[in-house]
C-alpha cells in the first residue's frame, strides 16, 4: 500500500520570517525526533521537524556508535535484561515500561534492518542487531523522516513555544540560522525531542544538547522528574572528544608515576578516576585488550582511534593522559516528566522523547552505555510522535486559537544591564563540571553552588532582551542556568545515595527514599516527591 | 577541532556547511570558510560528509592546532575516518564491520 503523505503547508508570512501550519511539530531531529516525525507522519498527520543543527548529524547518537536495548522475544532472556540493572538504577524502574520498550525497539530495529540498515552478520549467520553505528544510522533516519513526508528545517533552533489562551501548546518559533529571518510553526501538537544538556562539555557530538526543550516547556508550566541523576562523567583522552566508556574496560590507569590507580575502573570504579583527578593526572592503556579484542575494537568504532592514530598514539601500547566530560542529562537519566504511555507531559499538547524526556522509567537512577538509551529514544520518539497525531486530530479544527509566545528570559526588554551570554556559560560551567560539586555532592557544597546559580538567574532575569545575533547563545545560556538548578534543588531534596547521585553526607541508600524526586519552576524552583509504583503498592499492603 | 578546507580539492559544493550540527562553516563566492572555529565539537562528521576528502579535523577538541597539509596528504590522512566506517566506494563492506556484539557484556 502506498499512502500520500500529508504535508505541512507553508503560509504566507511577513518579510524575513517563514510560516507553516502543522498537526504536529517536532522539535529535535536526533532518534527520538525521528522516529517521532516519522510515526506522526505515518497516522496521517502533517508535520514538520525543527533542528537546531542539521537532522542526520546533530546530537549525542550521530557522531558516536551506540548499543540498542534489543532482546529478542523470549520471556527469560527479557525477564534477564529487566533484572540485569535494577539494582543499579537504584529500583526506580518500573517492569511494565521496560517490558513496553523492549517489545517496541524489538519492532524499531527489525523496521531498520527492511529500510536497509547494514547490520553485522555473525559466524552462525545471524543478523546481529544490539548496535548501531550513529552516522549510518542517522543518515538513514534523514532519509525515511523526508521520505514520510516530514518537512524538515535545518539550522533551525527553535527558541520559544506558542501556547494558546487555555495555556495548550499550539507550536513554537525559533529563528532560521543561516537564513538570518525567523520560522513560526503554528501545529495543533508539539513534541520535544531537543535531548538532554551537557552544558557544553564537548563530550562526543552533545554540543548542540544544552537543554533548551526544558527551557521552551518550563515557560509553558512543565514539569521534570529525576533530575537529581544528571551527573555522569564519560572517559576521554583528556585533549580528545570520542568518549567511548566501553573501550575502557580494557584500560588500566595510572598516576603520573606509574603507579595503577587504586579502584580505578570504566565500570563500577570510574568515582575512583575522578578522586584521583582531582590529584593530578591520570592515564590511560588499553593493555587488558588481547589481539582479537583489539582488531573488533577497530571495526566497530573507527571513530575510537581518530584520537589516537592522529595523535601517534598507539592506546594499546601508550598510555596517554585523560579525563572525565560531564554528560549532564544525556546520559543522565532526569528530563521532562512523562504523565501517560503516549508520552505526553503535564501540559496539553505537549510530548516529550528521548534524552529530553525522564528515562526513569526503565533506567532509575542510573544508565551505562548507550543500550537502555538508544532504546528509549526509538520507543519514546514512537509513542510521542502517535500521540502528538493522535491529540491533533482529536483537537480537530483550530481555526479560532490565537497561540501567543511563551518565551521570557532574552526576550523581555529590561534597560538595566546587556546580555552576556559566554559570561554566562563559563559560569555555570564553573558550577556543574567540578567533581567535587556534581560528582561527590554534599549540602553545603550544593547550596554554595545553588546560592549563585540562583542569583545569577536573578542577574539574567533583568537582563535586557538580548541581540538577534546573540539571542540563540542567549536562551542556551539561560536553558543550562535553569537545568542546573533543577539538578541540584533535586540533589538537595533526595538525602541519600542512589543510582549516580552520590551524597558525601548521605552515602547509604535509604529504604524510604525509593521515590521520585519532581521539579519545576523558573524564578523559584520546587521540588516535591511523588511514589514509585511499587513502593507505594507495599505501603497500602501493609 | 576543524583546521582545515583543501582549497586543493574542495569543490565548493558546500555540504559542509549544511551538515556541521554547530555551523561552523560560512559559505562564500568560493569554497566554504571555518568561520566559527570556537563552536567546533571534534564531532568529525563533516569529513565523512565530505567527497572530495578535503576536510580534516584534527582530535584537540579544546585548543587549534597547526597543521601540514602536505605531510597529512602523504600520510593518507584526508578522508581516513571516511574509508574507515565505509563511507567510500571502495570500503563499502566495512559498513556492516560492526563487531560489537563481541564486545557487550565485557
Amino acid at each position: 500500500m502506498t499512502m500520500q503523505p500529508n504535508r505541512a503547508e507553508r503560509v504566507s508570512a511577513p518579510t524575513g520570517s517563514v510560516e507553516f501550519d502543522a498537526d504536529v511539530l517536532v522539535l529535535g531531529g536526533g532518534p527520538a525526533g525521528t522516529w517521532a516525525a516519522v510515526s506522526a507522519a505515518e497516522r496521517g498527520a502533517r508535520v514538520v521537524l525543527a533542528d537546531k543543527g542539521f537532522c542526520g548529524t546533530s546530537g549525542a547518537t550521530a557522531a558516536a556508535g551506540t548499543g540498542v536495548w534489543y532482546v529478542d522475544p523470549n520471556p527469560a532472556l527479557r525477564d534477564a535484561a529487566m533484572a540485569n540493572r535494577e539494582k543499579l538504577g537504584g529500583h526506580l524502574q518500573d517492569r511494565r515500561w521496560m517490558a513496553r520498550v523492549l517489545d517496541r525497539t524489538y519492532e524499531q530495529s527489525n523496521r531498520l534492518a527492511e529500510w536497509g540498515y547494514p547490520y553485522p552478520v555473525d559466524d552462525s549467520g545471524k543478523s546481529q542487531r544490539n548496535s548501531l553505528q550513529g552516522p549510518e544510522y542517522m543518515r538513514l533516519m534523514r532519509k525515511r523522516t523526508k521520505q514520510a513526508g516530514v518537512t524538515i528545517l535545518d539550522h533551525s533552533p527553535a527558541l520559544e513555544l506558542l501556547a494558546d489562551d487555555e495555556g495548550a501548546v499550539a507550536g513554537a518559533s525559533g529563528i532560521r540560522r543561516q537564513k538570518d529571518d525567523r520560522w513560526t510553526v503554528r501545529a495543533k501538537a508539539v513534541v520535544i525531542a531537543t535531548g538532554g544538556c551537557a552544558f557544553l562539555s564537548k563530550t562526543l557530538g552533545s554540543n548542540v544538547l544544552t537543554g533548551d526543550g526544558y527551557l521552551m516547556a518550563a515557560e509553558v508550566g512543565a514539569e521534570f522528574s529525576s533530575m537529581e541523576f544528571s551527573n555522569p562523567y564519560a572517559i576521554s583522552a583528556a585533549f580528545g572528544s570520542v568518549t567511548k566508556t566501553l573501550f575502557y574496560g580494557w584500560a588500566s590507569f595510572t598516576h603520573e608515576d606509574g603507579s595503577i590507580v587504586p579502584g580505578a575502573a570504566s565500570k563500577g570504579g570510574r568515582s575512583a578516576i575522578a578522586r584521583a583527578l582531582l590529584q593530578g593526572p591520570v592515564y590511560a592503556r588499553l593493555d587488558k585488550a588481547d589481539d582479537a579484542v583489539q582488531r573488533q575494537m577497530r571495526m566497530s568504532q573507527p571513530n575510537f582511534f581518530l584520537p589516537f592514530d592522529r595523535t601517534g598514539i598507539d592506546p594499546f601500547r601508550d598510555r596517554f593522559p585523560v579525563t572525565l566530560r560531564l554528560e549532564g542529562t544525556v546520559r543522565g537519566t532526569g528530563g521532562l516528566r512523562i504523565v501517560d504511555d503516549s508520552c505526553a507531559t503535564s501540559v496539553p499538547g505537549l510530548y516529550a522523547a528521548g534524552d529530553a524526556a525522564t528515562r526513569e522509567l526503565i533506567c532509575g537512577g542510573f544508565t551505562g552505555g548507550g543500550s537502555h538509551n538508544a532504546a528509549w529514544a526509538m520507543s519514546s520518539g514512537t509513542w510521542a510522535g502517535q500521540g502528538a497525531a493522535d491529540y491533533a486530530r482529536q483537537l480537530g479544527a483550530i481555526g479560532r486559537r490565537k497561540p501567543s509566545p511563551a518565551g521570557t528570559i532574552a526576550f523581555r526588554n529590561r534597560p538595566q544591564r546587556a546580555f552576556a551570554p559566554a559570561a554566562l556559560a563559563k559560569a555555570i560551567q564553573t558550577e556543574v563540571f567540578p567533581y567535587e560539586l556534581n560528582y561527590f555532592r554534599e549540602a553545603s557544597r550544593l547550596q554554595g553552588a545553588l546560592a549563585r546559580l540562583d542569583a545569577a538567574w536573578r542577574d539574567v532575569s533583568e537582563a535586557d532582551a538580548a541581540s538577534s545575533a546573540d539571542l540563540l547563545r542567549a536562551r542556551e545560556g539561560a536553558a543550562m542556568l535553569a537545568t542546573a538548578r533543577w539538578m541540584y534543588r533535586s540533589a538537595l531534596t533526595r538525602q541519600e545515595s542512589r543510582g549516580m547521585h552520590r551524597r558525601d553526607d548521605f552515602p547509604d541508600q535509604d529504604d524510604r527514599q525509593r521515590h521520585y524526586v519532581t521539579t519545576g519552576g523558573l524564578d523559584e524552583v520546587w521540588t516535591s516527591v511523588r511514589p514509585h509504583a511499587e513502593a507505594a503498592y507495599a505501603e497500602a499492603a501493609e | 577541532m576543524i583546521e582545515v578546507v583543501d582549497a586543493a580539492s574542495c569543490t565548493s559544493c558546500d555540504i559542509c556547511v549544511n551538515v556541521c550540527p554547530t555551523n561552523v562553516f560560512d559559505k562564500t563566492d568560493g569554497i566554504p570558510v571555518i568561520a566559527r572555529q570556537s563552536d567546533c565539537q571534534t564531532c568529525f562528521l563533516c569529513e565523512l560528509y565530505c567527497p572530495e576528502d578535503a576536510l580534516y579535523v584534527s582530535p584537540f577538541a579544546d585548543e587549534a592546532q597547526a597543521i601540514d597539509l602536505i605531510a597529512l596528504r602523504k600520510a593518507d590522512a584526508m578522508g581516513s575516518y571516511r574509508r574507515a566506517i565505509g563511507w567510500t566506494d571502495d570500503t563499502r563492506e566495512r559498513r556492516g564491520d560492526d563487531r560489537s556484539y563481541l564486545l557487550f557484556g565485557h
